[in-house]
């Protein structure tokens, strides 16, 4: 199979061109025992310790452009679902990849793509055991749509989660928002807009890790779309509490608010795809802070707000001047503003 | 960012703060509250995303105009465009704005999820950089907006037919900004003290719009820059005319707008466009000589000719509805009996709900927590 | 009503047509400079701060302006102090 080739709904058959595609270019990527064997399912042997749990997710991705700055939809696949066990407490053990590919793709893309997906399992130590492969008409997805799913291992005693939520209690976040988002609006080509803009597309685990063995770490969600905004709407509404953030306090990057200012958007809105916000008790929040700090992916981590007794609003946003405003959810696509 | 960051300063809002209050201490007594009309739009996103009516004393209010060119759109002429939209091999673009507007039959958004052709563009030159590219499409503009963005519509359609682009049109619903201030200004049970004017609007045409308002109806007007600084000294400057009983236009927004404003930018919109007859406005009504349309020269780019059936059908309000009384100031937003429960951002029944620049959508966003409390 | 942003000119894309390169915080986009053009080619535009309203540049900042408005609050805060 040439490399100039492209995708055609033969690839989807079931056929032989399928089964090349798959044992020629997509296999040798993730070249694993479990794949190896080609069967209907992935057997795997997975052991669990007492107190020890099962975290199981799955994800869709269908971000256009397929390549952005900082990553492309491969890297994010991976990356977006081994998050989600993360924020868990899970340890990432293993994942699924099902492509819906649209006919015409490049043989080359998809190959990079998935290649970046690869190396992104790799380098978290997962294995990707399964999969599908379907080819769909002209017009029918948008170059390439990616789903995956992941098995985590929870470790015994680790429990975080929106239950554990109370009053004074501090949230976290991890970074600078908005990266992702303002980096791919800023693709759209009808925008025309260019930047010092890169994907945070990452995978937390590294910093979870060290976070975990934390005392006083309570909740944590990643931080995707709808931004942190959605994020503090979840963590309100299942907790049944208020949320009162200090604008000030909060990291965007220059650019970032630059695109913001440019479009008429908030950063609060804009995805993330390498950011978490934590819930800790107030009296482990500086320590945990520092923690944060202390790795990579944490470096500019800040306590940004605090969990009050339900007010009239879930969340509550105090400006520059001291004046609070509701910060309401997300409604609807973002769009730029002329006014 | 520079010209943005310094008139932010919280230490130089605290100072305004502390000197607006002295000046207002020194206005003779009454009982009413001194209002102070922002007219623009953006003013009230600013006013409200900054929280700047809670930094007044309370003998100060702002009061939200007219200044929003999404809130005054009428649904006939969304009901236009969501119709080219449909057409086969059209592709309508706008701002992202005027997409989520609703008309008679939905949005521009909802449209396109039928299968229409809709782009959010940043500029009219990016419609037209689309037409260039689609040569077997006709792209049409839907230019709304006030003499601020008429410029950047006009150049497109100068270049447009530069190149002789046929398949470039536009749907023009541009409007004036004098003609709904004359309006609200007509009405004798009109209690605004003072008009913040619209400094991007000055930008284009000077003081001049402006000019009527000290001379016939003896209200100050200062015109004010978008940033916290901006707006608190704006409303000093008003209170400093207002406690020396003067009224005339004076110009904050000295480091861009100016008394003369930008006349290349008139010319174009002159040449490109003239003055309609009648403009539909929502929550006006038709006002006379409010709005432009393409001047004979460019007709061949008015994709209204494109329109089967191009009779607008005026806009009919709830009666129920209060978005004229909050424009006139005589009520705020959550008093009206629709606020907050048949009218909603996302199913807006007055047009001061249709933006997040709309007095009411602002409330409604920014201001759930005290609804019911101040005022 | 008219969102208008702070944009520095970075350098002219096309002479003939008045387009620049912009920096708005960071974010570049090509704006049309025709309207502030005055006697002079676009060139010497460049290092000069406009406001940019939906791809136009609508006026050039007096950086002048700027400051004065600013150290009107300031003289005010030294007034207060002495």
């Amino acid at each position: 199979m040439p490399a100039d080739k492209r995708l055609t709904l033969a690839h989807g058959s079931g056929g032989e061109p399928m089964q090349r595609l798959l044992q020629e270019q997509i296999l040798p990527l993730f070249d694993n025992a479990a794949l190896a064997g080609l069967e209907d399912q992935a057997r795997l042997s997975l052991a669990l310790g007492p107190g020890e749990r099962l975290a199981f997710t799955s994800d869709s991705f269908v971000v256009t452009p397929l390549r952005f700055p900082g990553g492309n939809i491969g890297s994010l696949a991976a990356t977006g679902t081994l998050n989600d066990l993360v924020v868990g407490g899970a340890r990432p053990r293993y994942l699924s990849c099902a492509l819906i590919i649209e006919e015409g793709l490049p043989l080359a893309l998809l190959r990079e793509l998935l290649a970046s997906l690869a190396e992104e399992a790799r380098t978290a130590g997962v294995q990707v055991v399964t999969g599908d492969t379907k080819v769909v008409p002209k017009g029918a997805a948008d170059g390439l749509f990616i789903n995956t799913s992941g098995i985590g291992v929870i470790g015994a005693g680790i429990d975080p989660g929106t239950h554990r939520l109370h009053p004074d209690v501090k949230l976290i976040v991890s970074g600078p928002v908005g990266d992702h988002g303002a980096t791919i609006l800023a693709c759209r080509r009808e925008l025309a807009l260019s930047g010092d803009l890169t994907s945070d597309c990452a995978n937390l685990w590294p910093l979870v890790d060290k976070m975990l063995s934390e005392p006083g770490l309570l909740a944590m969600r990643d931080v995707t779309r709808g931004g942190l905004n959605a994020v503090l709407h979840e963590f309100a509404a299942a907790a049944n509490l208020s949320i009162e953030i200090d604008e000030a306090a909060l990291p965007v990057r220059p650019a970032v608010r630059g695109l913001c200012e440019l479009l008429g958007l908030d950063p609060l809105q804009l995805a993330c795809e390498g950011r978490l916000l934590a819930a800790v008790e107030a009296g482990a929040a500086d320590r945990l802070l520092q923690q944060m700090r202390g790795h990579p992916l944490g470096e500019q981590a800040a306590i940004v707000g605090t969990l009050v007794p339900r007010r009239t609003t879930p969340v509550i946003l105090r400006g520059l001047y001291g004046v609070e405003r509701s910060l309401p959810p997300v409604s609807g696509e973002l769009l730029p503003r002329i006014c | 960012m520079k010209y943005v960051d310094e008139f932010r300063d919280p230490q130089v809002v605290q100072r305004m703060v502390c000197e607006i209050a002295a000046t207002a201490a020194r206005l003779p007594p009454r009982s009413q509250p001194w209002q102070l009309m922002e007219v623009c739009g953006g003013h009230t996103h600013a006013i409200f995303r900054f929280g700047l009516d809670r930094l007044l004393p309370d003998c100060v209010e702002f009061v939200h105009g007219p200044g929003c060119p999404v809130c005054v759109l009428p649904e006939s002429v969304i009901d236009q465009a969501v119709a080219l939209s449909q057409r086969p091999d059209t592709l309508l673009c706008s701002y992202g704005d005027a997409v989520r507007v609703p008309g008679t039959g939905g949005s521009l958004l909802d449209a396109r999820a039928d299968g229409a052709g809709v782009e959010v563009v940043y500029g009219p030159r990016d419609a037209l950089e689309l037409a260039r590219r689609r040569p077997a499409s006709d792209v049409v503009f839907l230019a709304i907006g006030f003499e601020t963005t008429a410029p950047a519509t006009a150049l497109a359609l100068q270049t447009a037919r530069r190149e002789g682009l046929r398949n470039f049109r536009v749907l023009c619903h541009l409007v004036l900004i004098e003609p709904p201030l004359r309006a609200l200004l007509s009405d004798p049970e009109l209690r605004i003290d003072g008009f913040l004017g619209p400094g991007h609007v000055s930008l284009v045409t000077g003081t001049r719009p402006f000019d009527f308002i000290p001379a016939e109806y003896r209200r100050p007007v200062v015109i004010s820059g978008f940033e916290p600084v901006d707006l608190l000294q704006s409303v000093w400057m008003l209170l400093r005319q207002l406690e020396q009983d003067e009224a005339r236009v004076e110009l904050q927004y000295r480091r861009a707008a100016s008394t003369a404003g930008n006349r290349t930018a008139r010319a174009a919109i002159d040449e490109v466009f003239e003055p309609a007859p009648a403009t539909e406005w929502r929550g006006l009504g038709a006002l006379p000589h409010s709005g432009l349309r393409l001047a004979p020269e460019y007709r061949a780019f008015d994709a209204a000719e494109l329109l089967t059936c191009t009779a607008p059908v005026p806009a009919e309000t709830d009666p129920r509805c209060g978005c004229a009384k909050v424009l006139s100031g005589h009520m705020k937003p959550p008093v009206c009996p629709l606020f907050g429960r048949e009218c909603t951002p996302a199913s807006p029944r007055g047009p001061l709900m249709v933006s997040s620049e709309g007095a009411c959508a602002a409330w409604y966003q920014y201001r759930q927590e005290t609804a019911d409390a101040r005022r | 009503m008219c969102l208008a942003v702070p944009a520095l000119v970075i350098s002219v894309t096309d002479p003939s047509r008045a387009l620049a390169l912009s920096d708005s915080g960071g974010i570049r986009r090509e704006i049309d400079l025709s309207c502030v053009l005055g006697e002079g080619p676009p060139e010497m535009l460049v290092g000069r701060w406009v406001l940019v309203h939906v791809g136009v540049a609508l006026a050039l900042i007096s950086d002048e302006e700027a400051r004065a408005s600013l150290a009107l609050w300031a003289e005010l805060d030294d007034g207060e102090r002495q």
